[in-house]
């Protein structure tokens, strides 16, 4: 964990509600993909943790949705402006278990935190198919940036406007040796009953600071207590256990 | 430089500064950022008899000036406390800490801190007769004066070491607790506790704490605290040690002002990982600032 001051250097719509951030400054401490940063607002108690899209030596992208005031405020934010972050939290994804042909399978926000692993998949030449499900057409974003990686990219919509209708279930590719998944809960359930492999998956939770050390983001899993923010965001598929 | 050495319930510290209970764990995710030597020394989190996993997530929500939390007590309970965490906290930490109990009958307290303080690296025990987030225990010990002093007794009956009280203040009269915990024989008192609170969702409609309610914490319930404070410590004639939305060097010399020993130091911890170094490396100029050599000179200075 290193606390730093990032200089925003780009802060964009990609989509309505979901903006893309560049955050300059020190990076060296972003050790995973699928790690996560926790920003300080002006006027906001607690910080906010957003997964890290990709990141090189000098800069962090982030893309996240506006759900509420803390990311609204974020959305309004100026080029040049600063802000307080920690960087380097959470495990990340094991890469070592992707096999030839892993799968990423991403659900709306939860698309981001497997760019940067879907490039280091490539760079380690694996066959990379990813799946990247939206309720609309209007929705949709990224697909070209995963295409440009040499991704075989498939997308879903849930209305069918736009690629497969229906969920990121439904675009299975016949061949895959691992998966690789973030997105919302009801996903999370569907992949976890009907991938073909095992896998990981990122999940989400309200956070104290994001360390470790305050238990708010405690989960139960099959090998015990585990807090989302520093033993996770990810986990083994065969240590989930489904509470609900 | 002043003075920054207070004495404890017969313990020396380099400073007053304490980071609070269920905030720094048992200290070594905040060993890997600072050296945690710098501390007064630490409350370390929570512990019972028996191991709890707490409340059901979501536990923290966001708040003006602060936070709620639900957590419910989540800790390996005090046999792996003792054969895991303290041996590793051990490593990183060469003060004494403070063991902090909770507990959900007389003889849970007594069992937990007669462990405890048979451990030489604890130094003081504090007795939390105030977590708000536990159905049937904790709070409601700290909730009524014979409660409290029957929970105080039976802990010093089996320990050696100074035993602190942990107050809620959500109560009627907080003095008339500390009165009846002084006359059970403890030997410090410490508060606030975090203060019931709620949030609720506007658009599920549902509390945002999936436990509903929970420990509000901040910089928001900082003039709350110092209030029960000074009406503590005007009131008992052991150590207080005063906590609630201390985050500033100055926040700390008004606590002392009026009339803690020692400050806690809680929320802050999560905001700002670095906060309690902070605090100390910023105490020596505010000090200066407000014509302070000895801190020990300040305490209860407020009349």
């Amino acid at each position: 964990m290193k606390q730093g001051i990032f200089k925003i250097s780009q802060n964009e719509k990609l989509v309505e509600n979901v903006y893309k951030m560049v955050l300059v400054g020190d990076t060296s401490d972003i050790t995973a993909c699928g790690q996560f940063i926790n920003i300080q607002l002006d006027g906001l108690y607690l910080r906010r943790p957003i997964s890290v899209c990709d990141c090189d030596d000098t800069s962090v992208t982030i893309i996240y949705k506006v759900v509420g005031k803390g990311t609204e405020q974020m959305s309004k934010m100026a080029v040049g402006e600063t802000v307080d972050v920690l960087t380097g939290l959470g495990n990340g994804y094991d890469l070592s278990l992707s096999g030839d042909k892993p799968l990423l399978l991403g659900g709306g926000v939860g698309v981001p935190p497997l760019y940067m692993l879907a490039k280091e998949l490539k760079k380690q030449g694996k066959e990379v198919s990813v799946i990247l499900g939206f309720n609309t057409a209007s929705e949709v974003f990224y697909e070209n940036e995963f295409k440009a990686l040499g991704c075989d990219v498939t997308v879903t919509t849930v209305d069918g406007s736009y690629g497969v209708k229906g969920f990121v279930t439904n675009a299975y590719p016949d061949e895959y040796t691992y998966f690789y998944t973030c997105g919302p809960e009801p996903m999370l359930k569907a992949i976890y009953k009907t991938a073909k492999t095992s896998g990981q998956m990122s999940f989400e939770e309200r956070m104290g600071w994001g360390v470790g050390a305050c238990m708010g983001c405690s989960c139960k899993t099959m090998t015990g207590y585990k807090r989302i923010c520093k033993d996770g965001p990810v986990m083994q598929k065969e240590e989930i256990l489904w509470e609900t | 430089m002043g003075d920054l050495s207070v004495n404890l319930c017969g313990l020396e510290i380099d400073n007053p500064i304490i980071p609070a209970s269920g905030t720094f764990g048992f200290g070594y995710e905040f060993a890997e950022l600072y050296d945690i030597n710098c501390l007064g020394t630490f409350s370390f989190k929570g512990t019972t008899k028996d191991a709890r996993f707490g409340n059901p997530t979501p536990r923290i929500a966001e708040c003006t000036a602060g936070m709620i939390n639900a957590v419910g007590l989540q800790n390996p309970g005090v046999e792996k406390v003792i054969s895991e965490e303290l041996p590793q906290l051990k490593k990183c930490f060469n003060k004494k800490v403070m063991a902090n109990v909770s507990g959900f009958a007389v003889e849970d307290y007594a069992y937990t801190c007669e462990q405890l303080d048979k451990q030489s690296q604890v130094g003081w025990l504090e007795v939390n007769v105030s977590c708000p987030n536990v159905h049937g225990g904790g709070m409601s010990f700290g909730t009524s004066p014979e409660a409290a002093a029957e929970v105080v007794r039976a802990v010093k009956a089996v320990t050696t070491k100074a035993v602190i009280v942990k107050l809620s203040p959500n109560v009627t009269d907080i003095v008339a607790i500390a009165k009846a915990c002084e006359e059970a024989g403890a030997d410090g008192i410490s508060l606030i506790n975090t203060m019931l609170g709620m949030r609720i969702d506007l658009k599920t409609r549902k509390p945002v704490i999936a436990n509903k309610m929970g420990g509000f914490s901040g910089p928001a319930i900082f003039p709350v605290a110092v209030r029960m404070v000074y009406q503590v410590a005007n009131a008992v004639n052991i150590p207080v040690i005063g906590m609630g939305g201390v985050s500033t060097a100055e926040d700390v010399i008004e606590m002392m002002l009026a009339g803690a020993t020692a400050v806690e130091v809680g929320a802050a911890n999560l905001i700002n990982p670095y906060a309690c170094r902070d605090i100390i490396n910023d105490l020596p100029a505010a000090m200066d600032k407000y014509g302070i050599d000895n801190l020990k000179d300040i305490i209860g200075g407020v009349k």
